[in-house]
């Protein structure tokens, strides 16, 4: 599999989730670990460019594909990532323990949906769970992000995406009674 | 002194390393470290008759297993934190547990493996036979003491206290009007992302552990371990590296695997790491907020409390390890910002076999607030004013400070307010709500609140100009995301008249600061805020009377500004900070960037020894900051809301929060900590339930079950600041850790009352809880 950008072998042992392949065997513990059972979302990472929970997989079920954690969005210490810049303007971390996840989650968001409707936010974020901002700040980033990757892309849709939702939040179907059908 | 940072919205230093994924969490640290599981009772309540870790140990892989009779300290009672006289059937748990355990989650057996998947598996070799004994699980179950948690403790109550100010009695009697109120709140969990996890080392060379520890309590935990192990503290670090939130359950002395890792490390030779899964976060750290109260109130005709007697009772838990400090804050703070001239509070801490209790943020005052505000909405509607009203004719008003409440505080001392403006607080969210929306059964939720913030004993601070002009400051409270390394740096900052960028802040790591107590109680800004306000107007007077031989002027003419000392009018006249420092030490070497600058100054000759009487080398000071009493922050909350009739989804249509911490060092991190209280709130209100059953066992202990709010849950929130500065610190702040959580149960309730018309007495709510409520009968009572 490819790894930010770098080939790296298949794990010795295929019981290895992703999530601690890469923490563990890789040393990108950057990606964290919140619950381990699919509903924090901490554990983000971009599968060929689409946002899936790490621990919900095996690293061995990544052969074959570009995975990108959060150490790849600027590496060795490069400008930010518009997506991080905007969660450092828009205050929108405050532990970090989350942050990577979100960070990963919001790229894929407006890959989708390069201009997101307040809605199409709450549901871009609404697989990760966040216990330190109460997402109000988080809401305003992914909108900031949004404004700051505009220039950057070269044909944005002005409607935005309709596609299929790239987030997996299969898990969190279920989740939060109160959670909009 | 200048105020150029002290209240801008200045972006945090803490950011960019957590945003590019280079935080360093403690499961982040390997360094080649063994890794190890605890075993944990799967009943609530149990006599071990024996246990059996021959086959864990015999497996390959295995380093070591750990049971109580394997440890030197294994028939120790770990500490009661903070003793009173009135906890008098005090119990604590141990280590690892040998003859009986008292919660489902208490710990019994540790393996310590080569790898965690060895760890587990050895886990699982382990045979424990235990014999099941009768469970009590709610409080209500407790005080009827039919079965006990400690054979040795009556009545299941570890603490009794009683306070009265005025004649409850008397004032009860005389009542033009009085009513009695059931309310009960259930237990609540913190939940941070990040799980606990400790990493320690043992350098047999040196003589030194090394400990790694999720903690908000660095400090603590280093003293503990050198009493323990026997070691000069000096030999001990511990370091709260990033910390993936705390809100209270992270302050502990001790969790079990804080004393085994280190003990392990040092029995092994190697690194031992132990991290926490999410499912056993759920029941073996401490939870909060299960109490019942009754209420008696006596009030006039105009809806004026004259007299407020309440009973309660509080679920202490398996052990009392934080003593009684959570129902003495229930106790202290059930007045919030009302008068009330006769009051009278009974409480009993009451032993139950469920996860021990200690403060989770808010600690002890969102039931008080629960109860003291839907008490008055109540005399509200029997009195026929509306609940705005009440609140204006009962309030503390602005001449009123100091208020002294009548009751015993937390640091032994009495409740006395010492600042504040409620009305201003309640009327200016009242205008902010505006009129009611449109629409069916939608209500209006109010609740005000008073947090006695920033409790000693005491914090301290470091603060050290380098020789290239970068300012280093350090504190022993950790961060666990309240951007201490921005709001510490933005004080020192403006006392040192450097850019804010040029001070870098270590918390929480012993070997920086040693000294301290702990991140809690809303306690950081207060305390460390001000040691740093301390310890940097101390190096700032250290490097006026170096500039002053140099410049030959006197210090009380000369100012700190960009980056240099300057005779005041006499901007030419100046000598930059970084050459101070390196006139501050005098020695023959000297690298860096004030040394060019310095040289020109350093021939200057005076009389007497290089370093005079009483002088230190070093452009640096330590100082501290002790307060008198707590700075009483306060806040009113209100909001819109609706409740759908079919399927009781809540909807929050407008949520406000005027709030009072004194003065601002940082708007942006004060409104990240009051969305994030009012998130956690909400959670706690209305989505989030422990679900234990008869048995004491907790049905939901995951995430797919405890309903965390996202952010499709969470309105946007509409804050605003009102600055009463605190008489009782330097800097004028008062803590707002956990004010954004404390009233949000209070609105909730409040809100969902006048949207369906039903009593609300209980927290949490959920829809099926409302579908109940409202077909039910008997609408006020528990159903449980």
């Amino acid at each position: 599999m490819k790894v930010n950008g770098f080939a790296h072998p298949a794990p010795s042992d295929p019981r290895r989730l992703l999530s601690d392949h890469l923490r563990h065997d890789l040393g990108l513990t950057g990606t964290h670990v919140g619950c381990e059972h699919g509903v924090c979302g901490c554990c983000t990472v971009l599968l060929d460019g689409a946002p899936v929970r790490s621990c919900l997989m095996l690293a061995v079920q990544a052969e074959g594909h570009d995975v990108t954690t959060i150490e790849g969005l600027a590496p060795g210490g490069s400008q930010l990532h518009p997506v991080q810049q905007a969660f450092h303007e828009c205050h929108g971390l405050q532990c970090g323990f989350c942050t990577p996840g979100f960070v990963m989650s919001v790229v894929g968001l407006l890959a989708q949906h390069p201009h997101p409707t307040e809605e199409q936010v709450d549901e871009g974020i609404a697989g990760n769970l966040c216990r330190c901002t109460g997402y109000a700040s988080i809401r305003r980033a992914v909108t900031r992000a949004a404004v700051l990757l505009a220039p950057l892309t070269p044909d944005p849709s002005p409607l935005g995406g309709e596609g299929a939702n790239p987030a997996d939040r299969s898990s969190s179907g279920g989740e939060g009674a109160g959670t909009s059908p | 002194m200048t105020t150029r940072w002290f209240g801008a919205r200045v972006q945090r230093a803490e950011d960019d390393r957590l945003l590019r994924g280079r935080g360093r969490f403690t499961d982040d640290i390997d360094e080649g470290a063994l890794e190890s599981v605890l075993v944990r009772s799967p009943y609530a309540h149990a006599r071990i008759n024996s246990i059996d870790v021959s086959a864990a140990r015999a497996m390959s892989g295995v380093v070591a297993v750990y049971t109580a009779q394997d440890l030197p300290f294994g028939g120790t009672d770990l500490p009661i934190l903070i003793p009173h006289p009135n906890l008098t059937h005090g119990r604590t748990q141990r280590c690892l547990a040998s003859e009986v355990v008292r919660y489902a989650g208490e710990a019994v057996v540790f393996v310590v493996a080569e790898s965690r998947a060895i760890a587990e598996d050895a886990a699982e070799l382990v045979e424990v036979d235990y014999e099941p004994l009768p469970v009590v699980i709610t409080p209500e179950t407790a005080a009827r003491a039919e079965h006990l948690v400690h054979d040795d403790v009556p009545g299941n109550v570890a603490a009794e206290m009683v306070q009265e100010k005025g004649n409850v009695a008397a004032a009860l009697e005389s009542a033009p009007r009085r009513k009695h109120f059931h309310f009960r709140y259930e237990r609540g969990a913190a939940s941070p992302m990040e799980a606990r996890a400790v990493w320690a080392r043992w350098s047999d060379g040196e003589r030194k552990l090394t400990v790694y520890d999720s903690t908000q309590s660095p400090t603590s935990i280093r003293g503990g371990l050198a009493v323990l192990f026997g070691l000069p503290e000096s030999q001990v670090d511990v370091i709260a590296p990033d910390v993936g939130g705390g809100f209270g359950p992270k302050i502990m002395l001790f969790y079990p695997d804080e004393l085994l890792v280190p003990y392990a490390a040092m029995q092994l030779g190697r690194p031992v790491k132990w991290t926490e899964d999410r499912q056993e976060h759920f029941t073996a750290v401490n939870q909060e907020r299960g109490q019942v109260h009754e209420v008696d109130v006596g009030y006039d005709d105009g809806g004026r409390v004259l007299a407020f007697d309440d009973d309660f009772i509080h679920d202490g838990g398996a052990y009392t390890p934080y003593g009684i400090i959570l129902p003495i804050i229930t106790a202290g703070q059930l007045p919030g910002p009302y008068r009330v001239p006769n009051y009278r509070v009974r409480f009993r801490d009451m032993y139950t076999n469920a996860t021990p209790t200690s403060p989770y943020r808010g600690a002890g005052r969102p039931h008080a607030c629960f109860v003291m505000e839907r008490t008055l909405d109540a005399i509200a509607a029997d009195v026929g004013i509306d609940r705005a009203e009440v609140r204006r004719r009962n309030l503390i008003q602005p001449d009123e400070f100091p208020y002294d409440v009548g009751v015993g505080w937390q640091d032994g001392n009495t409740v006395v307010y010492d600042s504040g403006n409620y009305p201003k607080l309640l009327e200016t969210a009242l205008e902010k709500l505006g009129p009611k929306p449109a629409g069916e059964n939608v209500g209006m939720g109010l609740g005000m609140y008073v947090e006695g913030t920033g409790v000693g004993p005491y914090e301290g601070a470091h603060v050290q100009v380098l020789v290239s002009g970068k300012v280093v400051a350090a504190t022993g409270i950790p961060s666990q995301g309240q951007a201490h390394a921005t709001v510490w740096a933005q004080v020192v900052a403006d006392e040192l008249g450097v850019d804010v960028r040029d001070v870098e802040i270590t918390s929480g790591d012993t070997r920086r600061f040693p000294w301290g107590v702990g991140t809690f109680a809303s306690r950081g800004a207060v305390t460390a805020g001000n040691a740093m306000h301390v310890a940097a107007r101390m190096v700032a007077e250290k490097a006026k009377k170096i500039a002053a031989d140099h410049l030959e002027a006197d210090p009380a003419d000369l100012e700190l500004v960009a980056g240099a000392v300057r005779v005041k009018g006499s901007p030419q006249r100046g000598i930059p900070l970084a050459a101070v420092a390196v006139l501050s030490n005098p020695v023959r070497y000297a690298f860096g960037g004030g040394t060019e600058a310095a040289t020109q100054f350093t021939p200057k000759a005076r009389p007497g020894p290089p370093l005079a009487d009483g002088e230190e080398p070093g452009l640096e000071a330590t100082g501290y900051f002790s307060p008198a009493g707590s700075a009483w922050a306060s806040g009113c909350h209100a909001a819109w809301l609706r409740v759908d009739p079919k399927t009781y989804r809540l909807e929050i249509l407008k949520y406000v929060v005027v709030h009072d911490c004194g003065k601002v060092i940082n708007p942006m991190v004060v409104e990240g900590q009051i969305e994030g209280g009012v998130a956690q709130g909400i959670g706690g209100a209305f989505y989030e339930r422990l679900a234990y059953d008869s048995d004491g066992q907790l049905r939901n202990a995951s995430f797919m079950e405890f309903l965390m709010p996202y952010a499709t849950e969470i309105p946007k929130i509409d804050i605003e600041h009102i600055e009463t500065p605190s008489p009782l610190n330097p800097l004028g702040v008062k803590g707002v850790g956990e004010a954004g959580v404390i009233p949000v149960g209070a609105v909730i309730g409040s809100g969902i009352e006048d949207a369906l018309g039903i009593p609300i007495t209980e927290m949490p709510l959920s829809p099926l809880r409302l579908y109940e409520l409202s077909t039910s009968a008997s609408t006020s009572t528990s159903t449980r």
